[in-house]
């Protein structure tokens, strides 16, 4: 049995990505295509239908083809970013504030502790383990609201910091650091790195956090995109438009449409614009996070 | 960074660690404990009192130590019990729906009858960028008669459906976590795909195996810990369902106030803040038990 399998293996790598399989039967690969395509439509199509409504005015939503974009996409972004004064373009500011800030430094915080955990033995390492675990588990929805209260008495809320703050933590992000450091940081390695008299502050900083990148990216995107999506936090502890991030900029003027019916259009366009961001960045930075994504997973 | 020299040639004389992982660790821990262990032991705390009103209906109200009224309250409220009887519900429809799709697209990107696979990958993980409130706007005016093609296109075909009635509101929620999520999920069980030694299936498929056969038999379950964590995290998500159902109740008048546990707790803190804790507390109790259970009995059944 070893024997075929080493045979087997020695036939496929030199083409791991075997996609060239000629002895499949057409039926099944036109069977496939065709589910493919399928979901392709429903995964793409809601944004198109996005697109084309960016593209016309108010009136045409209702009175126009859906499919067939319209003419004034850049007069209707003209108008987003000039309603009350710009302040589109403000909220998309602050969730780049928020998105970047937190998950910057939630992603430095979750890799020391992650690699602590994993390369250091010491007592309670499984307990704290244990409580990060917990913390995956909890409902961050549930944890809002007495968020809110606490702040309230510290004098918090409405601030950048009252959504800034809570964005820092990621458990989900220890844990896969954890895993992932124990993986691809060997203990030699470390034990090197102390023989050439480097601290361990400086080992973690020039040796296992390169080694450790594409985890670091993967934690670094999901934290990203959970502060960049998240809005029941902000809609609890902000009322100040000003501070606002982009998804409760737009929930606002969501709310008001029934009343001012022109704002449907600058939702609609403001949408479009913020789905750019962070479709973009992961494009840009698939090839770094695509090995560190089954990290969640290996036990 | 520099607090290191003194404690650098201490630690050589030393044979455990000392001080070091602490110093890694405080750093997430202090945060951790103020955004997380701290709120959740305060609204434990917040959920034994009661407002009591002293003089009248217009008198003080004050706050007194209650024991459990707020949570004989949360469990005799109909309310409450509907809105987890939804979510409930929506979980086990939606879920296996979402985690099937997901796994028969993340096969299908690893096998052999697919072309394109790369542009595949990437155009289904494009929802998972998409905000939650910008998907519910998105969906809500693909939702809305009048407004949508879709429903433009169904009437043409003489299929009239209202896609935001009390009935069906809940699904058409379900589609909208189901096409942001599929993707994210499909590619979680494609990276442990990937990690499956190739040698494995290629020696069934010498044995004349079939893609089904090799897909059922060795995939599957290699990648069963990966199915099972985005079980977890969806049953997490389904119990938090809030963004989607609350933009929707401005377009649709059959999401009420207590559509889901969490609109409930939003709509409660209003008014009632010992309540409204008291829900939440239930609420990620019932999470807890729910998720945890969940691994529990998954990994006792990969075991055996």
């Amino acid at each position: 049995m070893s024997i075929l399998t080493d045979t087997a293996g020695a036939i496929t790598t030199p083409n791991s990505d075997s996609a060239k399989g000629p002895r499949e039967h057409p039926a099944s690969i036109v069977a496939s295509m065709t589910f493919m395509l399928v979901c392709l439509v429903y995964f793409l199509l809601p944004v198109y239908i996005l697109v084309v409504a960016a593209s016309k005015q108010q009136t045409q939503l209702a009175s126009t083809n859906g499919m067939v974009p319209g003419g004034s996409l850049f007069s209707n972004f003209g108008a987003l970013f000039s309603q009350q004064d710009g302040i589109y373009l403000k909220w998309l500011l602050n969730s780049v504030i928020y998105a970047v800030g937190g998950a910057v430094i939630g992603t430095i915080l979750a890799a020391m502790a992650g690699y602590a955990l994993a390369k250091y033995q010491f007592k309670g390492r499984e307990f704290v383990f244990n409580v990060v675990l917990g913390g995956v588990l909890m409902p961050a929805t549930a944890l809002a609201l007495p968020l809110f209260l606490i702040f309230t008495k510290v004098h918090l809320t409405n601030t950048y910091w009252s959504v800034l703050l809570p964005s820092i933590v990621s458990p989900f992000g220890v844990y896969l650091s954890r895993i992932f450091a124990g993986a691809s940081v060997p203990d030699e390695l470390i034990e090197a790195g102390r023989l050439d008299g480097s601290g361990e502050f400086r080992i973690f900083f020039t040796i296992a956090t390169r080694l450790m990148a594409p985890a670091l990216v993967t934690i670094f995107l999901f934290q990203f995109v959970a502060i960049w999506n998240n809005f029941f936090l902000p809609l609890v502890m902000l009322q100040n438009q000003n501070l606002y991030p982009v998804t409760l900029g737009l929930f606002s003027w969501q709310s008001q449409i029934s009343r001012v019916p022109l704002l449907q259009s600058l939702v609609i366009a403001g949408a479009v614009i913020a789905v750019i961001p962070v479709v973009a960045m992961f494009l840009s930075l698939q090839r770094f996070w695509k090995g560190g994504l089954s990290a969640g997973s290996v036990k | 960074m520099d607090l290191a020299p003194a404690a650098k040639r201490d630690r050589k004389n030393r044979r455990g660690p000392g001080w070091t992982p602490l110093l890694f660790i405080l750093p997430f821990a202090v945060p951790f404990i103020l955004i997380y262990l701290i709120p959740i032991i305060y609204a434990a705390y917040q959920s034994l009192f009661k407002l009591q009103r002293t003089g009248g209906i217009f008198g003080k109200s004050t706050q007194v130590f209650g024991w459990f009224t707020q949570y004989a309250a949360v469990f005799s409220s109909a309310d409450f019990r509907s809105s987890v009887i939804r979510v409930l519900l929506f979980g086990v429809v939606q879920i296996p729906i979402m985690l099937i799709l997901a796994l028969a697209l993340a096969l299908l990107l690893d096998s052999t009858v697919v072309y394109l696979k790369r542009f595949f990958r990437i155009a289904f993980f494009v929802p998972y960028g998409i905000p939650g409130v910008i998907a519910a706007i998105m969906w809500g005016f693909i939702y809305s008669p009048g407004l949508s093609p879709i429903v433009a296109l169904l009437k043409k075909l003489s299929i009239s459906v209202d896609l935001l009635g009390s009935h069906v509101v809940l699904w058409s929620i379900a589609n909208v976590v189901t096409w942001t999520y599929a993707g994210y999920n499909m590619l979680i069980i494609y990276s442990a795909l990937l990690a499956i030694p190739t040698d494995l299936f290629e020696a069934a498929k010498l044995d004349g195996a079939s893609n089904w056969q090799i897909a059922r038999r060795i995939k599957i379950p290699s990648i069963l810990p990966a199915l099972i964590l985005t079980a977890v995290f969806s049953i997490i998500g389904t119990l938090q369902l809030f963004t989607e159902p609350i933009v929707f109740s401005q377009i649709s008048t059959n999401i009420t106030s207590s559509f889901t546990p969490n609109l409930l707790v939003y709509n409660a803190a209003q008014n009632n803040y010992n309540l409204s804790a008291a829900i939440s507390v239930t609420l990620a109790v019932g999470t807890f038990i729910l998720s945890f259970g969940f691994l529990k009995i998954t990994a006792r059944r990969a075991a055996s």
